[in-house]
């Protein structure tokens, strides 16, 4: 017999935890849901396009009836608990039907606050918060002219945005001088409230509300100094309160909520809580981000995996009235102590605060270009140190050299036909569509439904900005411990950890420890365990062929043909007419069909069929070729320039420089690709900036950089430091690539990477502190014993031989 | 109506890895699994052809080396949210030899 679970609220945050719960413990339950609504579940927060005419209802469901049925679910639409009784571990609704648990969970939602003044139970009273209150208005917009919404918070704003747009005249009437007093600052508010009255809202500011009058149905609002305002509709946005009346009722410990522990347990260990209803360190939530955070670690309980913790949330808010970009996060006002930044540019209508402590963001107001609202949001909730970024931090992520492709300042003004995902040629629309229909929250799940950002990235900002936008806040904004992949709830840094801690050294080891929901991983997780436990245990991890790209597999780059591309070393770029001579012997004899020089100054023979492979590889380890490695997560080339040797500007000889680096570094996997430059002087012709490690040439010596990108977002270097000797670079280029190699996360190139841990950070243990940059240089010399080992000769000599022969049908 | 044909040892194929069956009309993937299923399907993502053969093996399942698609090796579908097929082959194991029956596709592909 399954254990049986019944879930209280049919809401956002109870059918989440079950979603959570089916995608890891499908069996596990028999499950009945109660719910007072008569709906399937639907996505509360758009109701507010709904109300304004953007959105029918049949748009926002989430779980339709189907899906309760598809998954086995018993479900009671319309129908409310009144009662529990945990001695017989019985609920009982309204109408009398028992149901029996052996575990509750509790999702009640919030009520709306209903302002205890007389009248406020008269026809055409209403509150915003469901389906029923939604048709109410509409109805009422038919039949009425004049709306009064009272709070002038999110909530007020969006019903009265919608009541306006359904063609009444409506009056927010608020107790305060500021509209939305708990996210925004006066002068977001003020700008706020000036773009509404352009859109034709009316306000009735610093209004104490003392009776609601009218006969049978509404006709007035009566304030405190005697004043009136007429109304046929008068909708109540003050607040909510966490609906705990069941929970109280069965004696369970409640105060503002139901209050629950870090694994949203209530104080009866059968009894779960989650969402508005439930109190977690003193905080009950208001919006859906943290609740679906809550149900995530819930679900992990009931599952009986027990690790997941629940530790609270930041939140941010953005205000759904189309046209209006606001966004606002954290502490913005000001403590003692602080440091404001600001920005306002009236022509534009643009403000920006930045509130900062300790170097690091606390909160942000954002009014009129909100693009960089969930950049200001990650940095304060990985409490990233932004001294290094200080000066150009207000004019967002753009200005910190990232002039990629990315301008998601752009994007909501975009056509539904614009492309977005240049690789899968997806459009806007189609990826509206698919976030509206199939209710999709977060950006795995985009990019599993549309393939939008699923392939080279380059367009995931303009994705999130999507989503961001058409889901509200909802969704999950790469929360700072974000899972691996699937198969995991653990992050990169955890496992990372435990790979150090535990001398991991066998990916069953690392499943086991972690508890891998899945039999052997995926092709997410299983090439970077594979990577991080040959990064750490250079000497015995035995490397496991299965567990790499195909790429890395066959050492060479797979083609859309399935055919591969053989691209040699070439140090430096520096070849010689006898090198190019067998090059073009040894193509000529494998009839390669392309010869092409690459971006990285060498040759690339392309087209070779697989079993082809061995033999072009031993021809050219005859001829004294190593593999280029331009088909691995792994170091590829050294682009360098003339130098000294010829170039009239030269300063030192950045040739020979370029073929040491290379020397030095060949063979070495890495997180991802990583490119070396060294160029003879400033002008840079090697165009060393854009490195990921590189060397620009002065007379008095060499300036090493770091960080710098090409490809999807350029990324220009940050300098790292100066040095007075060839010997100084290699030591520098050894023991930072080893910093890297050891704290990255897999697949972050050293451009996010420095972005992410700061280049404070890597000064602090490259430049600063010169025993440990001769350590980390001497681990890396020590773990190159085993990567220098040409894997094109070993396979040319007959390693990993099934990898390039196929099978026969024997007759 | 078997027609069971040997075509490799068991241990000529990597765990957790493939190798590919070349036959006069096709190329045939055959997967070991990391409990010692074997499996084979055409070997041509229903994507875009890409060679399935060569991609990460995860339970029964591979995930295509192009575009990351995933299929069930069981029965040749594309998981999740991509749609298509590959036809299968029946395969069996006995005394460390592995068997393919080229008549079984039909059945399979149904
Ligand atoms: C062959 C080459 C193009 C050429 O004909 O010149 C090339 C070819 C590919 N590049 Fe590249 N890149 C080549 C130089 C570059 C350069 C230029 C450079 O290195 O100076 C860049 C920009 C510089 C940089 O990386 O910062 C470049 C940025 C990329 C990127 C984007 C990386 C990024 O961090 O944004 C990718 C995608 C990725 O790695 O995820 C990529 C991916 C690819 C792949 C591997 C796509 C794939 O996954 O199959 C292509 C493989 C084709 C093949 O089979 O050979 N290639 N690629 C160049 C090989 C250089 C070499 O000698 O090894
Ligand atoms: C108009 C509007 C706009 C919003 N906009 C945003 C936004 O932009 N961003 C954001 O993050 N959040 C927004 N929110 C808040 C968000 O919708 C809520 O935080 C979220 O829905 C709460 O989820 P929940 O599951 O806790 O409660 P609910 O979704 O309210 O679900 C609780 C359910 O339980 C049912 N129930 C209660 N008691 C019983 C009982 N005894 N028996 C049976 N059923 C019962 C209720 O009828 C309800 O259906 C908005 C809310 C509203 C109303
Ligand atoms: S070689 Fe690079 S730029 Fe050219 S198509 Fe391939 S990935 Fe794109
Ligand atoms: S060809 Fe297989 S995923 Fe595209």
């Amino acid at each position: 017999m399954k254990e049986k679970l019944i879930l209280v609220g049919n809401g956002m945050a109870g059918v989440r935890t079950l979603e959570e719960l089916l995608k890891i413990a499908p069996d596990q339950y028999d499950i009945t849901v109660f719910g007072s609504e008569p709906y399937g579940n639907y996505n509360r927060i758009m109701l507010s396009p709904v109300l304004a005419g953007e959105k029918t209802v049949d748009e926002i469901m989430l779980n339709d009836l189907q899906w309760y049925k598809d998954n086995n679910i018993t479900l009671h639409t319309g129908k409310t608990v009144s009662k529990i009784d945990r001695k017989n571990s019985l609920v009982i609704t309204e109408d009398g039907t028992e149901a029996a648990y052996d575990r509750l969970l509790l999702a009640t939602g919030s009520n709306p606050f209903m302002i205890p003044v007389p009248g406020k139970d008269k026809d055409g009273v209403i509150a915003f918060r469901d389906i029923y209150d939604v048709d109410t208005m509409l109805a009422a917009a038919k039949d009425y002219k004049k709306a009064v919404v009272i709070g002038g918070g999110l909530l007020g704003l969006e019903a009265a945005n919608g009541l306006m747009k359904q063609g009444m005249d409506v009056t927010v009437v608020h107790l305060l001088d500021s509209l939305m007093e708990r996210q925004l600052d006066k002068v977001a508010s003020a700008l706020l409230k000036v773009s509404l009255e352009e859109r034709g809202m009316n306000f009735l500011m610093e209004a104490q509300t003392e009776e609601i009058i009218g006969n049978g149905r509404v006709t007035g609002v009566r304030f405190k100094d005697g004043s009136e305002l007429e109304a046929d509709l008068v909708v109540m946005g003050v607040g909510i309160v966490p609906n705990t009346e069941l929970a109280k009722s069965a004696g369970l410990h409640c105060e503002r909520g139901v209050v629950v522990d870090d694994t949203m347990l209530t104080y009866d260990p059968r009894v779960y809580a989650v969402g508005e209803c439930a109190q977690h360190r003193g905080v009950a939530y208001g919006l859906v981000a943290p609740l679906f955070e809550q149900g995530k670690v819930c679900a992990n309980h009931l599952a009986q995996l027990g690790y997941a913790r629940y530790e609270g949330s930041v939140t941010s808010t953005k205000l759904k009235v189309t046209g209006i970009d606001l966004f606002s996060a954290g502490d913005f006002n000001p403590q003692e102590g602080d440091e404001v930044l600001s920005l306002q540019d009236p022509a534009a209508g643009t403000y920006k605060k930045l509130v900062i402590r300790d170097d690091k963001v606390k909160g942000a107001v954002l009014y009129g270009d909100t693009i960089d609202g969930t950049w200001y949001f990650q940095l304060m909730r990985e409490g990233t140190s932004i001294a290094d970024f200080r000066k150009t931090l207000l004019f967002g992520q753009h200005d910190l050299g990232d002039a990629g492709y990315g301008d998601e300042t752009r994007v909501m003004s975009l056509s539904d036909d614009a492309e977005i995902c240049g690789c899968n040629g997806i459009c806007k629309g189609d990826i509206i569509s698919a976030i509206s229909k199939e209710g999709l929250f977060t950006l795995d799940d985009v990019r599993a439904h549309t393939k939008a950002s699923s392939s080279c990235g380059s367009c995931t900002g303009l994705v999130e900005a999507l989503l961001a936008s058409t889901v509200g806040e909802g969704y999950d904004e790469a929360p700072s411990k974000k899972g691996m992949c699937g198969c995991t709830e653990h992050s990169h840094d955890e496992v990372i950890a435990g790979i150090k801690k535990y001398e991991l050294k066998d990916m069953r080891a690392v499943f086991d420890l972690f508890d891998w929901k899945t039999p052997d991983g995926c092709a997410g997780c299983r090439p970077a365990l594979n990577y991080y436990m040959l990064a750490n245990w250079p000497a015995e991890y035995e490397d496991d062929a299965q567990s790499r790209f195909i790429n890395e597999r066959a050492h060479g780059n797979i083609q859309k043909d399935g055919t591969y591309s053989v691209i040699p070393r070439i140090f430096g770029g520096e070849t010689s007419a006898q090198q190019l001579m067998d090059l073009g012997r040894i193509a000529e004899k494998w009839k390669v069909r392309t010869v092409k020089f690459t971006g990285g100054q060498r040759i690339d023979m392309l087209g070779l069929k697989k079993e082809e492979l061995p033999g072009i590889w031993g021809d050219l380890a005859d001829a004294g070729f190593v593999s280029g490695h331009a088909y691995g997560k792994a170091m590829r080339t050294v682009k360098t320039c003339v130098g000294s040797e010829w170039c009239r500007f030269g300063t030192q000889d950045s040739t020979k420089l370029g073929i040491l680096m290379e020397e030095l570094t060949w063979g070495s996997w890495m997180p991802h690709k990583f490119k070396l430059a060294a160029s003879g002087c400033p002008r840079n012709c090697a165009e060393a900036t854009i490195k990921d490690f590189s060397v620009v040439c002065v007379d008095s010596g060499f300036e090493i950089h770091v960080g710098g990108n090409g490809g999807i977002k350029v990324r220009v270097t940050d300098l790292l430091c100066k040095v007075d000797t060839m010997e100084e670079v290699l030591e520098y280029c050894g023991a930072f690539i080893q910093l890297y190699r050891l704290d990255a996360h897999y697949l972050e190139r050293t451009a996010p990477w420095v972005e992410r841990v700061s280049l404070s950070f890597v000064k602090g243990r490259i430049v600063d502190d010169a025993e440990g940059r001769m350590a980390l240089h001497a681990s890396f010399l020590e773990s190159q014993k085993f990567a220098q080992i040409d894997p094109w000769k070993a396979r040319a000599e007959g390693q990993s031989a099934h990898e390039f022969t196929s099978l026969t049908l024997a007759n | 109506m078997s027609d069971w044909t040997e075509i490799a040892q068991l241990d000529d194929i990597p765990k957790l890895g493939s190798r590919v069956l070349k036959t006069d009309t096709m190329s045939i993937a055959v997967f070991r699994t990391a409990d010692d299923q074997i499996f084979a399907i055409k070997d041509e993502c229903p994507h875009k052809q890409g060679p399935l053969s060569q991609g990460i093996v995860h339970g029964s399942t591979v995930t295509c080396p192009l575009h990351n698609w995933k299929i069930d090796l069981a029965s040749g579908e594309a998981q999740g949210p991509d749609e298509g097929c590959t036809n299968t082959f029946a395969t069996k194991v006995e005394d460390g030899r592995v068997f393919i029956s080229m008549a079984a596709s039909a059945e399979a592909v149904a």
